[in-house]
């Protein structure tokens, strides 16, 4: 089979339509997975064992199994107990679950890494726990955090092909859709492979300049 | 409930397919991980170009991408593949492209003495790599390695939608024949979250088991 210029370069504008959809389905499943992460990470902390264990237990659970299976159960059975997603907010409530498990580790060695000196300051300026939280802890937990959060983005936009699975029409399900259509796959998924490609090479490239603006001070 | 227990036996049947994708891909993922690591370190100019190619190839697309690529591309420039063989390649290359990185970082972190010492003692390059340098090494790969294996472990789910019969696509399957859904997906979670425990179980025992004796020569 010969690449065949005329025909992709005429499928361009469906797959970009695609690519609006798989960047809107990262950017939305990250912020849900930033804060699920850090209540996830928070709860984790707790030191009521009847909190921290069952959390505890559920990111385990979360991590080791398919995001694709967890998907299917999130747009299967929650119209079941009457609550019915649309598949692409199905889709980003599963992203950012799955990813929340892991932005919590990264949360939780941040806020390891603050010197305990400053939990006891905060004590001793009689600061309330949540003063604490949002005045010294996190402000010194977050900036050495943001470039490992900012990979776990990287990861996530390379998974929404998954979504495609529960009907969002993003880049993966529109190449499928326009190669079924002409019976053609060479084009749109080597093409698909192409987008992929470059935009992870143009976040790799802004992940190393966050890394480097983010360098933790020794 | 006579019912169920056919459809459980489906499910497992997947659970087997499952179970030898994820340690088939694991097979072509450790030597891909290995070739792709030590070439990356290689003192020829152009092997280190060809493994950094396909280390940023595999990480930088999505496995999806490969894995759809590898099934329904390939058979059209002439390399037709099952279904299992599509699988095991895109998942093994992929998963392998991580594994060179780990394998790379963990053998630059053998401190610089102990190459000194092999040359000092006479050892060939081989005879380094081999009793020196991988004994130590290998112990620092094998957490990410676990974590590696793992990721494989549900990137296998994938392979349902290219029509492999896996646990996810048996679940599926026992969803469409009943109209059943929290059944069939909640034991297979349930089966998935049990083999990666004990992936990462069987990892951790082989950790504590090789850096017996490895103590004294970490600082």
């Amino acid at each position: 089979m010969e690449w065949d210029w005329a025909f992709a370069v005429k499928i361009v504008p469906a797959l970009l339509d695609g690519v609006v959809i798989t960047i809107e389905a990262t950017l939305l499943g990250s912020v849900v997975a930033m804060a699920m992460g850090m209540l996830f990470a928070i709860l984790r902390r707790s030191r009521n064992i009847f909190v921290s264990a069952p959390v505890g237990l559920i990111v385990d659970f979360i991590r080791g199994t398919p995001l694709l299976v967890q998907l299917y159960f999130l747009f299967y059975i929650l119209p079941d107990i009457g609550l019915v997603l649309s598949p692409l907010v199905a889709g980003v409530i599963g992203l950012g679950l799955h990813y929340g498990t892991y932005t919590a580790e990264v949360y939780r060695a941040g806020i390891d890494n603050v010197p305990s000196g400053q939990w006891e300051a905060a004590k001793a300026a009689n600061l309330t726990v949540p003063q604490t939280w949002c005045y010294i802890i996190l402000p010194q937990a977050i900036p050495p955090m943001i470039p490992a959060l900012a990979n776990y983005l990287v990861s996530m936009f390379k998974e929404t092909p998954l979504l495609a699975a529960i009907t969002v029409l993003e880049l993966m399900n529109q190449a499928r859709s326009v190669a079924n259509f002409h019976y053609r796959y060479l084009e749109p998924m080597t093409l698909v492979g192409v987008f992929f490609l470059v935009i992870s090479v143009i976040s790799v490239v802004l992940l190393r300049r966050l890394e480097a603006r983010f360098k933790p001070e020794v | 409930m006579a019912e169920w227990s056919g459809y459980l036996e489906l499910i497992l049947q997947g659970a087997l397919v499952t179970l030898q994708l994820t340690f088939l891909g694991m097979v072509v993922a450790l030597i891909m991980a290995f070739a792709g690591g030590l070439g990356r370190l290689s003192r020829q100019w152009w092997v280190r170009w060809l493994a950094t190619g396909y280390i940023e190839f595999f990480r930088g697309t999505s496995v999806f991408v490969q894995l759809f690529w590898a099934y329904f591309v390939l058979p059209l420039l002439g390399f037709p593949l099952s279904p299992l063989q599509a699988g095991v390649l895109a998942l093994g290359l992929n998963v392998g492209a991580y594994g060179a990185e780990v394998v790379r970082g963990a053998i630059q972190s053998v401190p610089k003495e102990q190459y000194e010492a092999c040359t000092a003692l006479n050892l060939t390059s081989w005879q380094r790599m081999r009793h020196v340098i991988l004994p130590q090494a290998f112990v620092l790969m094998l957490p990410t390695f676990g974590n590696n294996a793992i990721e494989l472990l549900k990137g296998t789910a994938v392979v349902s939608l290219i029509s492999l019969s896996d646990m996810t696509f048996q679940a599926q399957i026992v969803r469409a024949q009943t109209g059943e859904t929290a059944m069939p997906f909640l034991t297979i979670l349930v089966l998935y979250f049990a083999i990666s425990t004990v992936i990462s179980t069987a990892i951790r025992g082989l950790e504590r088991h090789l850096s017996r004796g490895l103590d004294g020569t970490r600082s």
